[in-house]
């Protein structure tokens, strides 16, 4: 090995240990995938930003928040799409959905290539909300068209606007997702239900309620997430990579266990009236600390709790 | 139309579709033969964990063993927002329904959602919008936001929005904006039975393609989606 290809490795090491939700959508994809594999379609330079923005006064980004194309994973192809969470929230909007929807398209025509969603959303955006509801319809369907194509859908959620309103949904579309402690999952924002059934259905202030209620730790332990990480490029990549090589295909069967295991969750949960209650009643001895604990503490405690069913979503 | 109307009118040759407390399961006669599913939501309720599990039982049990279309009728809230369902993992509940149509469209089930009343958001994209046609009644007013709560969030005044929606009515609630982008793809007239209007739509069924962009583009609601799509999917499928 040369003395340059050893310090290139060495630099993207070091680079990988970088936060995820630090990062940017842009550094994510350029760290996630093997050093300078990346090829993006319609970038920045071909300016196809959203044309609703305009009517708001607001200003636009030339790739509309969301980064699409292909890279190699470990050597292998994959497609990534990764969205921006501090442009417009991350928000779809009727170019930013599109890009997704033509990358999921092709992946479900070659039928052999993985796709990774870097999913960093808030939801609809809402200046153009009617093409930005259509777009996540179109790109669940297109989720869904993939995978019985045999396609790999990965998620992987921890950036700053977590995955929320249609974007939850796209994910529980998905073959798996990888969570870290900063992926929250969830429909309704802590801000809606606050505003729309009152402070003390939920305080949205209160950000440890906020955590314990849609956080990536709870997410693994009732079965919503695949695999939990710390939040790092590096172990991103490393759950991805595990996750292309184990998820299983998609059929009458995966649906029927997802039944299953949704109807078994709500019996033995339905009561629980908040997270630590459902910890608990799950088994795990001192459920309080759960928020506190460290990732590498974490971790093999989730792995005993809960063994997701990899064929069950 | 009230939801006994629709129906009766849908089926004349008799149904035994339940509204309990909101959600809809039945199986309703078509004119030509055979019987279709017919699950939904009614009464304006809220969608959440409890109703979405079931709707997905009804149309995975059906598709094991029954046959013929799948009719999703809507006039439902949005998503039950709720601390309860939150916790509960509501984006897999409503992401199951999603699937379980979807899967069901691509394996011989062709489904058709009716929307008669309101629906929005979350509620939205797991039932009608999840299905291969939607057909909107003309009473119908889905929303993804409304504008209230949406001024709150765009911080500009009602008013002003009003006035945004006539020249751009991409964000304004509304049958006839959703439609124009393509979500909606056809409008039946109240004023003809819709046995009528339902079997000539199940005899002329398009494929199970999704054509939702290539409508809104004809339709001048949603210019670019077809076209970046689709470039996208080219230059993707180039570099293989």
């Amino acid at each position: 090995m040369s003395a340059h290809t050893q310090t290139a490795k060495f630099l993207a090491g070091r680079d990988r240990a970088a936060s995820w939700y630090e990062a940017s959508a842009r550094k994510r994809v350029g760290l996630l995938v093997d050093d300078g594999s990346f090829f993006e379609f319609i970038g920045p330079e071909m300016r196809e930003v959203s044309p609703h923005l305009q009517v708001f006064d607001l200003p636009e980004q030339f790739d509309d928040g969301i980064i699409i194309g292909r890279g190699r994973l470990d050597g292998s192809p994959v497609f990534v799409a990764a969205q921006e969470g501090r442009f417009m929230g991350g928000a779809f909007g009727e170019v930013h959905g599109a890009k997704l929807t033509g990358l999921l398209h092709a992946a479900r025509d070659i039928k052999s290539m993985p796709v990774l969603i870097l999913f960093d959303t808030g939801g609809v955006r809402l200046q153009e909300a009617n093409a930005g509801e259509l777009a996540i319809a179109e790109i669940m369907r297109a989720v869904i068209e993939a995978r019985t194509a045999g396609v790999k859908v990965i998620g992987l959620i921890g950036g700053h606007s977590g995955c929320y309103g249609g974007g939850g949904l796209i994910a529980g579309c998905c073959s798996a997702l990888v969570v870290s402690e900063q992926g929250r999952i969830a429909v309704s924002g802590p801000e809606v239900i606050e505003t729309n059934r009152g402070v003390e259905e939920f305080d949205s202030r209160d950000h440890a309620l906020v955590w314990r209620t849609m956080g990536g730790k709870h997410r693994r332990l009732i079965g919503g997430a695949e695999v939990f990480v710390d939040d790092t490029v590096q172990a991103f990549r490393e759950a991805a990579l595990e996750l292309v090589r184990s998820t299983g295909g998609f059929g009458i069967d995966t649906l029927k266990a997802e039944q299953s295991r949704l109807e078994d969750r709500l019996q033995r949960f339905g009561t629980c009236r908040d997270a630590v209650e459902i910890w608990t009643a799950e088994g795990i001895p001192d459920a309080a600390s759960i928020p506190e604990l460290p990732a590498d503490q974490f971790i093999p405690l989730a792995d005993k709790v809960w063994r997701t069913g990899r064929d069950a979503r | 139309m009230t939801l006994d109307e629709i129906l009766a009118s849908m089926f004349p040759d008799g149904h035994d579709v339940r509204n309990d407390s909101g959600l809809l399961y039945g199986l309703g006669t078509l004119r030509h033969g055979g019987r279709a599913l017919v699950i939904g939501v009614a009464n304006r309720s809220a969608l959440g964990v409890d109703e979405a599990i079931r709707l997905s039982g009804y149309v995975l049990a059906s598709i094991e063993k029954g046959s013929g279309p799948i009719l999703v009728v809507v006039d439902s809230d949005s998503q039950r927002m709720s601390k309860r369902d939150e916790l509960l993992g509501l984006s897999e509940f409503l992401a199951h329904l999603a699937k379980s149509l979807i899967y069901a469209d691509m394996h011989g089930r062709p489904t058709i959602g009716l929307l008669y009343g309101r629906s929005a958001a979350g509620a939205f994209l797991a039932t009608a919008l999840a299905t291969r046609v939607l057909v909107g009644l003309p009473g119908a007013d889905p929303a993804v936001m409304d504008l209230p709560s949406m001024a709150k969030v765009t911080k500009l005044s009602i008013e002003v929005l009003k006035q945004k929606a006539r020249s751009t009515p991409v964000f304004a609630p509304g049958l006839r904006n959703l439609a124009q982008t393509g979500a909606v793809h056809i409008t039946w007239d109240e004023r003809v039975p819709l046995v009528d209007q339902l079997q000539s739509l199940l005899a002329n069924m398009p494929n199970a393609r999704d054509r939702r962009d290539a409508l809104g583009k004809e339709r001048g609601g949603r210019l670019k989606a077809h076209d970046i799509a689709e470039r996208v999917r080219g230059l993707a499928l180039q570099t293989q």
